[in-house]
C-alpha cells in the first residue's frame, strides 16, 4: 500500500529537508518502521531503545490517534496519509 | 485592586524528598509560578508587555496580536478581559483541550495554524498577518519584547533575592521566549555578579517539553542574551517527564512539563556541589495538562 507520512518540521532536517516521505506498508507500525529504514537517525526521535512509540509523540491517521484505534497494528489502505506530531503543544487536535 | 496587582509574589519552596542524596550543605528551592492569577509565569511578561503597550497608546480600531503555545495568551486574555481590549491569538492547533477552552472563555480570538509546524509556525504567522495589514493589528510580540525579561529582573529576581535573604548561589530555568531566563539572570546579577546562571533546553528539536524551545533548530528570540548563561544543559524528555510526576507524588506539586525539566537541569547542578542555593522556577500547574494521556498513565 502506497501511504504518504507527513513530517513536523522539527524532524525534516533528519529526511533530508521533505515534508512528507512515500512508503509500502499495511500496518501504521510498518510505516513507522519503513521510515526509520529509509532515515535512520530518525529512530531515537520516534522509538525508545526498547523500540516502543515515545510517550510524546503521536501519530494520525486521517483525523484519528492510532492510540484510539489499533495502535501501531492500526490497518492502512492505498492513500492514507500519516501525520507525526509531538505533543508538545498537546494531543487534540 | 486590578488583576495587574495580583501578578507576582509567588512561593518559593524548598524540595526535599525528589531531590535525593545532596552534599549537606546544598538546598534546593522552586518558585511556583502556577500561583498567579493566570496559572503560570506568563502573566509577568504579559502584564509588563500590555503596562507598556498601554503607556505608550494604543490606537483607536487597533487589534491586540500575539503568538504563543498557550500560556502566554491565556495571561494576556485574562488581563485583556480585565481591560476591555480586543486580542487575537495565533497558536498552533495541536494545542490541548484546556488551553482552547481558557483562551475562548476568556473572549481571545484564535487563529489556529498547521500543528507540524509547531511554535514557530504561529510566529511566523502572526508575523505575516501584520505585514498584510499593519494599521489593524498592535503586535505584542513576546519573543521581541524587552517588557518580558524586564517584568522578571524587576520581578523574579527581586522576589528571589528577597526570599533567599541573599543566598542564591545558582539559578536555573528552561528556555522558551528565553525571557524568565535572561530577566531573571539580569535582575539576581545585580545583586551577585558571580551568580551561576544555567539555561535548560530540550536535547533535541523534537521533544515533550512544552513550552520550552531547542534554540538550536527554532527561531532564536530577539530578547536572548549570549552573556546570560554561565552554563548550557540539554534536558532528555522522558527523565525530565518522570521527575514533573514524582513532583506530584513525592512533594505535592502538580506542575507542568517544563517544570520537569527545570527540576532536572537544577538537579543536574546540584549534584556537582558542596554547598550552595539553588533557586529553579516551575512555570506552571498540571492542572492544564489533565487532556494529555501520555503524563498520566
Amino acid at each position: 500500500m502506497n501511504v504518504t507520512i507527513l513530517i513536523p518540521t522539527a524532524l525534516r532536517s533528519f529526511v533530508g529537508g521533505q515534508s512528507s516521505v512515500l512508503v509500502h506498508a499495511v500496518t501504521a507500525g510498518a510505516a513507522l518502521d519503513e521510515l526509520v529504514s529509509a532515515h535512520p537517525a530518525l529512530a531515537q526521535h520516534l522509538r525508545t531503545p526498547e523500540g516502543k512509540l515515545r510517550s510524546f509523540v503521536n501519530v494520525y491517521k486521517g483525523d484519528e490517534d492510532i492510540r484510539h484505534l489499533q495502535k501501531e497494528a492500526t490497518p492502512l489502505v492505498a492513500g492514507d496519509i500519516l501525520t507525526i506530531v509531538p505533543s508538545i503543544a498537546g494531543g487534540a487536535r | 485592586m486590578s488583576l495587574f496587582d495580583l501578578v507576582g509574589n509567588t512561593p518559593l519552596v524548598r524540595l526535599s524528598r525528589v531531590i535525593g542524596q545532596l552534599s549537606s550543605g546544598v538546598e534546593v528551592w522552586a518558585k511556583l509560578e502556577g500561583a498567579n492569577p493566570g496559572g503560570s509565569v506568563k502573566d509577568r511578561a504579559a502584564s509588563h508587555i500590555l503596562r507598556d503597550r498601554i503607556a505608550r497608546g494604543i490606537p483607536a480600531g487597533a487589534r491586540l496580536l500575539d503568538s504563543s503555545s498557550g500560556n502566554t495568551g491565556i495571561a494576556y486574555g485574562m488581563l485583556c478581559a480585565e481591560l476591555g481590549l480586543p486580542l487575537t491569538l495565533v497558536l498552533p492547533a495541536n494545542a490541548n483541550r484546556e488551553r482552547k477552552r481558557l483562551l475562548r472563555a476568556y473572549g481571545v480570538e484564535l487563529v489556529l495554524t498547521d500543528p507540524l509546524d509547531g511554535s514557530d509556525g504561529a510566529i511566523r504567522h502572526a508575523q505575516a498577518l501584520c505585514a498584510a495589514e499593519p494599521d489593524r493589528w498592535l503586535y505584542l510580540d513576546q519573543y521581541s519584547n524587552a517588557a518580558n525579561p524586564r517584568a522578571h529582573e524587576l520581578g523574579t529576581a527581586e522576589e528571589i533575592w528577597q526570599q533567599t535573604q541573599g543566598r542564591v548561589t545558582h539559578w536555573v530555568a528552561g528556555l522558551g521566549t528565553t525571557g524568565t531566563f535572561v530577566g531573571t539572570t539580569r535582575g539576581l546579577r545585580k545583586h551577585r555578579p558571580d551568580l551561576v546562571s544555567v539555561a535548560v533546553q530540550p536535547d533535541g528539536p523534537f521533544h515533550g517539553l512544552e513550552g520550552l524551545k531547542h534554540l538550536p533548530s527554532a527561531i532564536r528570540p530577539a530578547i536572548y542574551d549570549e552573556a546570560a548563561a554561565s552554563r548550557h544543559l540539554w534536558a532528555p524528555t522522558e527523565p525530565a517527564l518522570e521527575l514533573r510526576q514524582r513532583l506530584g507524588r513525592e512533594e505535592g506539586l502538580l506542575v507542568g512539563p517544563s517544570s520537569g525539566a527545570a527540576l532536572w537541569g537544577a538537579l543536574e547542578v546540584a549534584r556537582e556541589l558542596e554547598s550552595g542555593v539553588v533557586v529553579t522556577l516551575f512555570p506552571d500547574g498540571g492542572e492544564r495538562y489533565v487532556s494529555e494521556d501520555h503524563l498520566w498513565d
